[in-house]
């Protein structure tokens, strides 16, 4: 069963000129499903999320959520979904411990009734419990603001950017928090920029100027990837980099950490056509190996 | 060479908490340093006490030539500082924003149109001049803002997480920047969350609990820790930390 659809949606924004948002965006979410929209800053995921939460009208198309339309039925969907906006949006005056039982109290529950639920995260924020959310550190208050979305056992929960700005120990945390949310059968959607996070979930959308790239599974859409890919060491100077992109069998070539990840056209040119053009311009000390692609190389791919 | 930055004992305290304790550390001209850290680690309280805008409560740091307690108002006008949330008026068009950084960075009046042509021809940026900044295209914002951040050709430059959020060709276009630039003999002191960029720093700090772990070249500091990766280095070094923001 779907637990989200977005059909046809367009979005504008008023403006010299207007903001396109969102040109068209088709999408169906599984219950249950793990889903990430991966995409820079500016590629309309934020906006997607405030359509989907019913905060925001679209200019045409529709969504559903768990078989009820968004905007006929905004009421009863936004007792469905937990919503945390890539904004900090709790109240900064408030202590952790209130900030929570507010959000329970608006939705006619309690902290104890569904602590269950929030238990893993409230462990960690209890020791700060009286303190203002507003003190808190970066990492403390995303952990509150998923506590106070999820305080009323949501059947859906919207992460816009949950992992924006914090480092890759406390990210890996958060994405195990969201396993566990997930085994207990909530549906998920997360938004990241990025890229290494695609791999957690079930399926990604890969979006950019507000279009999906592609839909598909991390897995499928690494195999779609049709050119031949290497991993370029030993010498990655600034100099190879820019001979490699120049050559005429590249397809692209960037920096990838440690390595550059060289493309090429087509099966037509290959290790030896890559080496005999690096000989002829004199650069020596280059180590080549096939690899496999990550979701970079396949976003990269599209830009 | 003479460092361009030198740290001793660098310590700041909120109170009762150390929230950065006793880091040594010095910096070359033209070399590319990383730093790096989990968040609530200290990173943002030494780069504050780095660029002039908070003072140390013990140690002593010079920056490009002055010292952080008595001479922290020529550290601003002798460093660039780059952040990923403030960086170009995006109300202004390109050349407003080239006269106003000029400006604040003291460039004489009779030498900002000169140089203010010279960069946008650079950048080809000249049929844009008028356009507001907002309008324009991420990756050229990047380059525009990174250029202002060193129009007044500081000794160095900071650059706080300047790819956040960024597409991952912008963000190895503004890499490729960085390495230009570095190459001129600018230094250059970045922080990110993104390992792969520790990659393309000659030397990576990693700061935990308020005090600097390790510091070496990336291929050294993989060595050292027996990793694959960055990433790895970074989880080992932060799985010890005490202190959860």
């Amino acid at each position: 069963m779907k637990s989200i659809t977005v059909h046809n949606i367009i979005k504008t924004f008023p403006g010299k000129p207007p903001v396109q948002a969102l040109q068209g965006v088709n999408l169906d979410i599984e219950k249950g499903e793990l889903f990430g929209l991966i995409g820079p800053d500016g590629a309309g995921k934020s906006t997607l999320f405030r359509l989907i939460a019913s905060l925001q009208l679209p200019d045409s198309g529709s969504i559903t959520m768990e078989g009820l339309d968004v905007l006929k039925d905004y009421m009863k969907v936004r007792k469905l979904i937990g919503y945390m906006p890539g904004k900090f949006s709790l109240y900064q005056d408030l202590s952790v411990e209130e900030n929570i039982r507010f959000f329970a109290t608006l939705f006619n529950t309690t902290l104890e009734e569904n602590y269950h639920l929030v238990k893993d995260i409230y462990i960690q924020l209890e020791p700060f419990k009286k303190r203002r959310a507003g003190k808190l550190s970066g990492g403390m208050k995303q952990k509150l603001a998923l506590c106070c979305a999820l305080i009323h056992k949501p059947e859906v929960l919207l992460l816009d950017e949950p992992t924006t700005g914090v480092d890759p120990v406390s990210r890996k945390e958060f994405w195990e928090m969201l396993h566990r949310l997930k085994a207990l059968g909530i549906t998920v959607l997360v938004s990241t920029p990025y890229m290494d996070e695609a791999m957690q979930c079930d399926r990604v959308a890969l979006m950019q100027h507000g279009t999906l790239l592609q839909v598909d599974t991390p897995d499928n859409i690494i195999a779609s990837y049709d050119k031949p890919i290497y991993a370029v060491t030993g010498n990655n100077s600034p100099e190879v980099l820019h001979a490699l992109r120049e050559w005429e069998g590249s397809y692209s070539c960037f920096a990838f950490g440690e390595a550059l990840h060289l493309t090429l056209q087509s099966e037509q040119y290959s290790v030896e056509s890559v080496r005999k053009f690096l000989d002829e311009k004199n650069i020596n000390g280059v180590e080549m190996e096939a690899i496999t692609p990550g979701i970079e190389d396949c976003f990269m791919a599209y830009l | 060479m003479k460092p361009v930055i030198t740290v001793r004992d660098l310590t700041r305290q909120f109170g009762t908490f150390t929230a950065v304790d006793h880091i040594s550390f010095e910096v070359h001209p033209g070399e590319i340093f990383g730093f790096l850290g989990a968040n609530g680690a200290g990173k943002t309280t030494a780069m504050k006490m780095l660029i002039g805008i908070l003072r140390p409560s013990s140690g002593e740091a010079s920056v490009a030539g002055f010292d952080v307690y008595r001479e922290a108002e020529h550290i601003k006008q002798h460093i660039g500082y780059m952040s990923q949330r403030f960086s170009l008026y995006e109300d202004l068009t390109v050349m407003e924003n080239i006269r106003f950084y000029a400006g604040i960075y003291g460039l004489p009046i009779t030498s900002i149109r000169k140089e203010a042509k010279a960069l946008l021809d650079r950048l080809e940026l000249t049929h844009e001049a008028n356009t507001l900044v907002k309008a324009l295209p991420l990756g050229w914002k990047q380059k525009l803002a990174f250029s202002l951040a060193i129009i007044h050709k500081p000794a160095i430059v900071f650059l706080d997480e300047p790819t956040g959020g960024v597409d991952p060709i912008t963000r190895r276009r503004f890499w490729e920047m960085i390495t230009e630039t570095a190459r001129t003999g600018m230094t250059v002191f970045v922080t990110t969350h993104y390992m792969d960029e520790a990659e393309y720093c000659d030397r990576v700090s990693i700061m935990v609990d308020g005090r600097i772990e390790a510091l070496d070249h990336p291929k050294k500091l993989r060595e050292q820790f027996g990793a694959q990766s960055m990433d790895e280095v970074f989880r080992i070094l932060a799985r010890g930390a005490v202190r959860s923001e």
